[in-house]
């Protein structure tokens, strides 16, 4: 087991326990907390791939996006001085067969599937190659995904903001 | 022979090392001696008073509304920053475009107000006699309502 191998399994073993934490946590806010370092270790484990990229998308948009949002909304709809904020597990067993069925599904594709390896030591940075292919190829599309945020926008604006009369 | 990525690994190795090592040996050094003042929530020197759990100002949502999209923006910017020298003006025009079109999105908020903290409506007040001339204009579309 080599130095890579050993990183990879440390990425995996925070995102694997950040998520059991998640799931049975019975408070709501420590699950979104530990949500956090469950998409960290899957940044991690996306750069340990080579897909450096993906790696930044997944903490700047999940790690700093996607969980404010999450957090702002537990802290906004609930009715956090009059409820207790926390969570039950229901449904014990439909939800155990349907998860073993799951996992012997994909531990049995992971068995059978012939996997092709490519040995490289160090896998080539995909950012800067992108952002090529952005300004020549594909410029009317990044363009154009400025339009789309722009009217992500002006939608989430218009329609967060509060009535005034 | 360590990549670039391997240095900010080292790097979060190094800063959750010393958080650990930092905090576990105060435990062992610390002495415990607690009382029921020094295990109350510190709330600046005041008695706490009801539950931390407070409900937000749904203001902050818009805030994290904007701030996602921006957060996106960031994303697209990221590898045009890397690559867009190799092109000279026309490299520099795209992403000047790009920001120019976000820019719009970042108007349109000013002017609707959205970024505008949402204060209680003023009182019955003659307001224009309370605030000098150059605060009129901070606050010239709360006037307006």
């Amino acid at each position: 087991m080599n130095l890579y191998d050993l990183i990879f399994y440390l990425f995996a073993a925070v995102t694997l326990l950040s998520a059991a934490v998640v799931v049975s946590s019975k408070n709501i806010i420590y699950s979104a907390f530990s949500l956090v370092l469950t998409f960290f270790g899957v940044a991690g484990l996306y750069i340990l791939l080579g897909a450096d990229f993906i790696g930044v998308v997944q903490i700047l948009v999940y790690v700093g996006g996607i969980m404010i949002l999450l957090l702002f909304g537990v802290m906004l709809t609930n009715k956090i001085t009059s409820v207790d904020i926390r969570t039950g597990t229901v449904n014990v067993l439909p939800s155990a067969i349907a998860i073993g069925v799951f996992m012997g599904l994909v531990t049995s594709i992971m068995i059978w599937t012939k996997w092709v390896s490519f040995p490289t030591e160090t896998p080539l940075t995909t950012t800067n190659e992108l952002g090529k292919l952005l300004i020549t190829e594909y410029v009317l599309i990044f363009e154009l995904l400025a339009i789309l945020l722009l009217v992500a926008l002006i939608g989430a604006a218009s329609i967060a903001r509060r009535d005034k009369e | 022979m360590l990549t670039e990525f391997g240095k900010i690994f080292v790097f979060i190795l190094l800063a959750a090392i010393f958080v650990v090592v930092a905090l576990f040996v105060a435990k062992l050094i610390r002495p415990k001696r607690p009382t029921k003042e020094k295990l109350s929530i510190y709330e600046c020197g005041e008695d706490p008073v009801g539950s931390p759990w407070v409900k937000f100002n749904i203001r902050f949502y818009v805030i994290a509304l904007i701030f996602l999209i921006f957060d996106v923006e960031v994303v697209l910017l990221f590898p045009w920053a890397l690559s867009y020298k190799e092109y000279g003006v026309y490299g520099f025009l795209v992403g000047l475009i790009f920001l120019l079109i976000l820019t719009l999105g970042m108007a349109y908020e000013f002017r609707k107000g959205d970024i505008q903290w949402a204060r209680p409506e003023p009182k019955a007040i003659n307001l224009k006699k309370l605030f000098t001339k150059e605060s009129q204009i901070d606050n010239s579309s709360e006037i307006k309502e």
